[in-house]
């Protein structure tokens, strides 16, 4: 009857469905992978890109670590061109790609991002040390006598009176991502690095000084507020006392509910992190295959788009995407390379 | 068998109406009602939140399904649009149809001068402000050479502006006369009348909070001791000053961008004023005037944008263009048609869902010509025609597991088989439906046996008992009635499938795709990935954008949900 013949044909056209879509053929789209951090910028220049006449490229959000994982599965076209990254290559991510035959890889550095600490608008300003931060987060920290013992600071007031005198609460990122990387590199370790006892350990035994600056107080003073930056900037309209940890994008987007929290009287805004004043600033990286130029239709024409003075300059349209130009000299070097296509030197990264 | 003895129970004369008896009675009935009120009050809970939930979402995503565009009369000069003259469609395509527009709104804007103002004026427009003239001149273009009403895009944060996001606007008419001292650049404007006076004295009291907060940073800088110094001497000056400057209150005062914005609309222009005393003021001409004839009473204004400017995204001159075209009546609110009819973008006025509503279609076809036929037939099956032995048994426990997985665990599978073992490509519907019809073909096998043994077992006997072979009952009598039920199942996996994000992120599906997909291996994402995407940008208006896409989903959910409702009371049969 009937619905037997309908279930054979139905089944019968699913498995042929799933038969006849072989493997992927010669490719005309760039794929791109990696950091949530740097998707915002890739995609504006993607998308231009595409306007261009290209054909729109596509990004996916991996996170740095998942994108470089990708990156450095292979050469061929069925292998992404291009990862983001919020930092830079590791040396053994490099040796990864070498291992699977990805031997020469073009860095772009393409901008700054600045790691800004913030509050909701309306509380007195606050001005923090990157000392102060990692007294307030750590998991253990130095007491008179240099030993080490777990974090006794409940109000910021404890740490220094110049501190106003409420508890401390921080919304951060979580361990996957890339800006919490980022966090413990220019905020924790610098900041274990100003304390004495804590430098001369460093100097006596790296590995237990990198276990200070590298765990997070689990006491609730420190939340982990999960991958997206709109959940932070939400939870701080609606708690005052809270402070939280994101990319500077987020707070020019946000200037009418939230301010920065100046680091060593340093305004997190524009001007500074571009010059290099303020110290909570990162690079972004692009890291593109150069053995799929020339295979990949226009993947050497989007690294031209990428590093152009219209994309990537001062008054570009990165910039108004909440990218942080880099200074003009070295977006001059960034540009020359990139367009000779000069794969990165493996003994420089670490 | 036991042969029960009825052993003597103790007469008890029940009495109704004993206390002890109305007490039991009474605290049974109360027992009650406090089961009835806590069942009714969790409810009450639930759907209080529930409620806050959608109207937090409809509150939200509201403003993001009407979208405001400036009609203009734009010429469309042929120079520009058709340089060579020779009307061929692709040269027509590829014209900078920005260029048009830009024209058109200087010309609706006039005695606009500057670099940085001009930047700001075209600023307003979205770059996609010329695709709608695109079309139409590509569809007619005989349009060339004449002046065409064309609707012109407005960027996101012209468009957050007009829907009031931003500050409030006031205007207070003059009192006295006012004369301009010239059209254009800086000006200085003299009333007759003290009209600065009172916005004299707010500008004095923002400057004696300033004062309180550089005292609360004196006091820490000082709790510091020596090595701050030179910073809390350096704070000690600025408070002296802003004291002098406070405690005169007659005195001009100088305007920042940390104070309400204050401009003075006369003889048709505006001025955005650096320093006012109590009746005079000077500033910079916006727009510009068209005499410096002296302003009569009421004849001139002050405004004020309640917000300093500092702390909005749209400057002050933005703002006065805004207002202006606003005033002659070229600022239209329309239907946001693009966010049904595009893919992704990046600017958040061009974005739209289209692209990742289609690929959730071809993934849910997919997912559906897969898990329904194989669902149904391993249902009947095991129900129907599997021996019960311990191996049938195990299939049947681990497809209950199965059902309990967590969805990601499917995304894995299908990177490590789908991707990685059989080349299928990345971010393909395709390669999403398999995942997804895994995930949901332990909820269809469960749904169809549950349907198949609420068959009565007489109608299949009737069947076997006029002479049809097992399979023909089982088809031709049992599954047919159990189909509103399978059906029901079928649907609640694919509204489960449809709202599924994790498997997705495994595969690829996660991504910035701009082209509406064609089939089923073009690259796709679907409405949850969609709105994952657009919740982690930090452009304002893709806050709208997302909550407007949360609302299309659940809209979606709730028609397949409905239909599982529908297609039950219609076909249901009780017996």
């Amino acid at each position: 009857m009937s619905i037997s013949k309908q279930v054979n044909a139905i089944a019968f056209a699913a498995v042929s469905l799933v038969a006849f879509s072989g493997a992927a053929a010669a490719r005309d789209q760039i794929r791109i992978v990696g950091s949530s951090t740097v998707y915002p910028f890739t995609t504006a220049v993607a998308e231009q890109f595409g306007k261009a006449g290209g054909k729109t490229p596509i990004v996916e959000s991996t996170g740095t670590g998942g994108g470089m994982k990708i990156f450095c599965e292979g050469v061929g076209v069925d292998k992404a061109d291009a990862t983001n990254a919020s930092r830079r290559m590791k040396k053994s991510e490099y040796e990864l790609c070498a291992k699977n035959g990805v031997t020469e890889i073009i860095e772009l550095k393409v901008g700054i991002d600045g790691l800004t600490i913030a509050q909701a608008k309306g509380a007195k300003p606050v001005v923090m040390t990157r000392t102060q931060v990692f007294q307030a987060l750590a998991e253990q920290v130095p007491d008179k006598d240099g030993k080490l013992i777990p974090n006794p600071y409940q109000k910021w007031s404890d740490i220094n009176a110049s501190l106003p005198d409420v508890k401390i609460e921080v919304l951060g990122p979580p361990p996957t991502s890339g800006t919490r990387d980022s966090f413990h590199e220019l905020f924790m370790e610098k900041g274990a690095e100003g304390i004495e006892s804590l430098k001369a350990l460093k100097k006596a035994d790296a590995k237990a000084f990198e276990a200070v600056w590298k765990s997070i107080r689990k006491d609730g003073a420190f939340v982990e507020a999960g991958e997206n930056d709109n959940v932070i900037v939400q939870k701080l309209e609606g708690n005052k006392n809270a402070f939280g940890i994101f990319g500077y994008s987020f707070l020019e987007e946000n200037t009418s509910k939230l301010a920065g929290v100046s680091v060593e009287g340093i305004e997190p805004n524009y001007e500074n992190i571009s010059s290099g004043k303020y110290k909570g600033a990162r690079d972004l990286y692009v890291y593109v295959k150069k053995q799929h130029v020339g295979v990949i239709d226009g993947l050497d024409k989007f690294v031209a788009e990428y590093v152009s003075d219209k994309a990537m300059g001062e008054d570009g349209y990165l910039t108004s995407k909440g990218l942080v130009a880099l200074p003009k000299e070295e977006a001059e070097k960034v540009r020359a390379a990139a367009l000779a296509l000069s794969p990165v030197d493996g003994a420089l990264l670490n | 068998m036991t042969d029960l003895t009825v052993t003597s129970v103790p007469s008890r004369s029940v009495q109704f109406d004993s206390a002890e008896m109305t007490a039991r009675v009474k605290r049974r009935y109360r027992s009650e009602r406090r089961f009835k009120a806590l069942g009714g009050g969790a409810l009450l809970l639930t759907a209080v939140f529930v409620l806050a939930v959608l109207l937090d979402i409809a509150f939200k995503g509201l403003p993001a399904f009407t979208q405001h565009y400036l009609v203009l009369d734009v010429p469309v000069k042929a120079e520009i649009v058709d340089p060579k003259g020779a009307r061929n469609p692709d040269d027509l395509r590829s014209a900078d149809y920005f260029a048009v527009m830009r024209e058109a709104l200087t010309a609706a804007v006039p005695g606009i001068e500057g670099r940085v103002a001009k930047k700001k004026l075209t600023g307003l427009l979205s770059s996609g402000a010329g695709n709608d003239l695109r079309d139409r001149i590509a569809a007619d273009p005989s349009l060339i050479g004449t002046t065409v009403k064309v609707p012109l895009l407005l960027s996101d944060g012209a468009d957050l502006y007009l829907k009031g996001q931003q500050t409030a606007v006031s205007t207070i008419p003059g009192r006295g006369t006012a004369t301009p001292s010239d059209t254009k650049g800086d000006i200085t404007i003299l009333a007759s009348a003290n009209d600065f006076a009172d916005d004299l004295v707010a500008v004095k009291k923002t400057l004696a909070a300033r004062i309180e907060d550089l005292q609360v940073r004196l006091q820490r800088a000082e709790a510091r001791g020596e090595s701050q110094a030179s910073e809390a001497a350096s704070l000690k000056e600025e408070i002296v000053a802003l004291a002098a400057r406070v405690d005169q209150p007659a005195v001009a005062e100088n305007l920042d961008e940390k104070m309400p914005s204050l401009l003075v609309s006369i003889n048709g222009g505006l001025v955005k004023l650096n320093t006012i005393s109590n009746d005079s003021a000077t500033g910079t001409v916006i727009l510009p005037l068209n005499t410096i004839d002296e302003a009569r009473p009421l004849d001139w204004s002050v405004v004020t944008y309640a917000k300093p400017e500092s702390n909005r995204k749209t400057s002050d001159i933005e703002v006065a263009y805004l207002e202006k075209l606003k005033a002659d009546g070229n600022v239209e609110s329309r239907f946001n048609t693009i966010f049904f009819t595009h893919g992704d973008s990046r600017e958040a006025e061009q974005a739209g869902i289209l692209g990742s509503l289609v690929g959730s279609v071809l993934m849910l076809i997919v997912t559906l010509s897969l898990a329904l036929p194989f669902g149904v037939l391993a249902a009947v099956y095991l129900e129907e025609f599997a021996p019960k032995n311990k191996f049938t048994n195990l299939i049947e426990i681990n497809i209950n597991n199965l059902a309990a997985v967590p969805s990601i665990v499917f995304g894995l599978l299908g990177l490590a088989v789908f991707l990685n073992f059989f080349g299928l490509p990345r971010s393909a519907p395709l390669v999403g439906g398999l995942v997804l019809a895994l995930m949901v073909l332990p909820t269809i096998i469960i749904a169809a046996r549950a349907s198949m043994k609420a068959v009565p077992p007489s109608i299949k006997e009737a069947a076997l008992g006029v002479g049809a072979s097992h399979q023909q009952a089982i088809f031709h009598h049992v599954l047919p009635l159990a189909t509103p039920g399978i059906m029901t199942g079928t649907i609640i996996g694919m509204a489960h499938a449809l709202g599924e994000t994790a498997p997705l992120l495994m595969i690829g599906m996660l991504a910035f795709i701009v082209d509406v997909p064609q089939g089923l291996t073009d690259p796709a994402t679907a409405l949850p990935a969609q709105i994952y995407i657009w919740s982690d940008l930090p452009e304002q208006a893709f806050e709208a954008k997302t909550a407007a896409a949360i609302m299309v989903l659940l809209g979606v959910l709730l028609l397949m949900n409905g239909m599982a409702i529908w297609l039950r009371s219609k076909f249901e049969r009780r017996w």
